[in-house]
């Protein structure tokens, strides 16, 4: 592990440690309101501010923090499990199911990711409670961010299957099962995981983006998009409104630092 | 050995199934999200049973996602793409005034973005400084972590220049690209001869690494109209400019599908046919 991947891995730590720990530490909600201090600049009570509503910012930021640092994960790891079975199918069956599934491949990657995104979130209901729409928004994610992973591990399955070790697995008699869970699924770990590492950022801007459009969770819930949308008012700009989106930038920075960066290993 | 045609030919082929089958499964997608079997003019109490009752059978007439997409493609070749039920107007005249607007901030946005990708890769690469080197990843590194969305409003909000905004979500996505690319070039032992014989910088990457970049640059072309689209999104919503991306938000927001539908499909022609033009400008080149 090079230098700079510790690095971003143990910044990463230290912010998912800070956020689980905000709540049981300060022992303030994310939701309580301090209606005699709302738009409170930063003091030693409130090192963030308050927003317009008397809310602890900085509970606020650790919240959604630890919502995205927990749920893009999540999602991810989905997305690459969905991309793994739809990819590693194709690639070892061939024939039409490859066919089938490349154009479906396809069709998702024609259209841009945050309008196909945006699309698809418009066609499930918008007005469902923060819990629901928060589950929605990264369930879409994973069910529609599997597409581009799913031709990288295509290829690399494909590529496998007509390999030297692979054959001699075969005419030594080892089935198709044996085969893919022994042989391929071994050798494919390295792309796997760095696939999840990829999809994360990617999902943690994607519901960045869409909170600002308001098609995320909704108050009272706290998300990194949520957050920035005080960012529309310039009336209420100060720096410690920026402080969601330093915070975005260096775990978006942290994960595609720590992206293991390696090829198939055969 | 299949020739420009004969690939074009299948890419053209493809890009007519992929609209299909577009349009095909965003009307099943439709057909099926929750709330499609109602209508929120059933909730006005000045309606009569009677009145109630032709609502719901207009709806059931396009309860049947088959029905729902042959209508559709029938008044597609008849020219008419259907009314928004959101803004009670022809979708294709929504769409004929705000497709200017999409194409002036997409066309300033690919343009510029490149410019500025292939300004800090050229620096990259030609630069002996790691200072140099460092500011050029730098600036990629922070521009392609922040949400094109946040992005948007804080130039917005400082009156920036929002149309050409497009150009900064478009760079860092290109520039990593670009530099990988270029550095390949230069290392090429026909580069290497050339500059060893004193060949000006110019002429050296005028000759020799731009015509074995060419290729690659004009698939990666293709990927940036698509990009651009997916950034204009954000930047039209939030900054207020009215184009598609600012209309697919809208029917986004007001779950109006039908508007939505024929986005979609006009987003997957527009992205294909970028994609089948880079293609095939890639092949004459790869092959010239």
């Amino acid at each position: 592990m090079k230098r700079s991947q510790l690095m971003a891995a143990l910044v990463l730590a230290g912010l998912f440690a800070w956020a689980m720990a905000s709540g049981v530490v300060n022992g303030r909600s994310e939701c309580r309101q301090f209606r005699e201090v709302p738009g409170a600049r930063p003091s030693r009570q409130f090192p963030l501010g308050t927003d317009d509503l008397g809310r602890d910012r900085l509970s606020r930021v650790l919240y959604a923090t630890r919502v995205s640092l927990l749920l893009a994960p999540a999602a991810a790891l989905l997305a690459t499990l969905l991309s793994a079975l739809i990819g590693g199918f194709a690639g070892y069956f061939g024939g039409w199911w490859d066919k089938c599934a490349v154009s479906v491949i396809d069709l998702l990657l024609s259209l841009p990711w945050f309008f196909l995104l945006l699309a698809a979130r418009a066609l499930l209901p918008l007005n469902a409670p923060p819990a629901a729409s928060l589950m929605v928004t990264y369930g879409l994610l994973s069910v529609l961010g599997w597409a581009g992973p799913a031709r990288v591990i295509r290829a690399g399955v494909r590529r496998m299957r007509e390999s030297e070790f692979a054959l001699r697995a075969r005419a030594e008699g080892c089935g198709p099962l044996r085969l893919v869970w022994r042989h391929l699924i071994p050798n494919l770990k390295p792309v796997l995981l760095a696939q999840i590492w990829t999809t994360i950022p990617v999902f943690i801007l994607s519901e960045a983006n869409l909170g600002l459009l308001g098609l995320s969770a909704g108050e009272p819930y706290a998300t990194w998009g949520g957050l920035l949308r005080d960012l529309q008012n310039p009336l209420s700009i100060r720096p410690e409104t920026f402080a969601p989106l330093a915070v975005i930038v260096i775990a978006v920075a942290c994960f595609n630092l720590a992206t293991p960066r390696g090829g198939l290993t055969p | 050995m299949p020739t420009i045609l004969h690939i074009l030919a299948k890419r053209i082929g493809a890009m007519i199934l992929l609209l299909l089958a577009g349009g095909i499964l965003t009307a099943v997608m439709v057909r099926f999200s929750p709330g499609f079997a109602t209508d929120e003019r059933e909730l006005d109490p000045r309606l009569s049973q009677s009145s109630r009752l032709s609502i719901e059978k207009e709806r059931a007439a396009d309860g049947d996602a088959a029905h729902l997409a042959h209508r559709f493609a029938r008044m597609v070749f008849h020219g008419d793409l259907g009314e928004s039920p959101s803004l009670k107007r022809p979708i294709g005249q929504l769409l004929g005034e705000r497709l200017p607007v999409t194409a002036e901030i997409m066309v300033i946005g690919v343009l510029g973005g490149w410019a500025l990708a292939f300004a800090l890769a050229m620096a990259s690469v030609l630069s002996r400084r790691l200072a140099v080197r460092g500011l050029a990843a730098s600036i990629q590194q922070v521009l392609v972590c922040l949400p094109a969305a946040a992005l948007a409003i804080v130039v917005f909000d400082i009156g920036g220049p929002v149309r050409a905004l497009i150009a900064l979500i478009i760079c860092p996505r290109v520039f990593e690209f670009l530099r990988n690319l270029l550095q390949e070039a230069y290392q090429q032992p026909h580069v290497l001869a050339a500059r060893a014989k004193g060949l000006s910088e110019f002429g050296v990457w005028a000759k020799h690494v731009m015509p074995y970049a060419a290729p690659q640059l004009f698939a990666l072309a293709g990927t940036s109209v698509s990009i651009a689209f997916g950034a204009a999104i954000p930047v039209e919503a939030l900054c207020d400019l009215p184009g598609i991306g600012q209309l697919a938000w809208i029917a986004a927001t007001a779950r109006d599908l039908p508007l939505l539908l024929v986005i979609t499909l006009l987003v997957i022609a527009v992205t294909q046919a970028c994609n089948t033009l880079s293609d095939w400008a890639a092949l004459r080149k790869a092959e010239a």
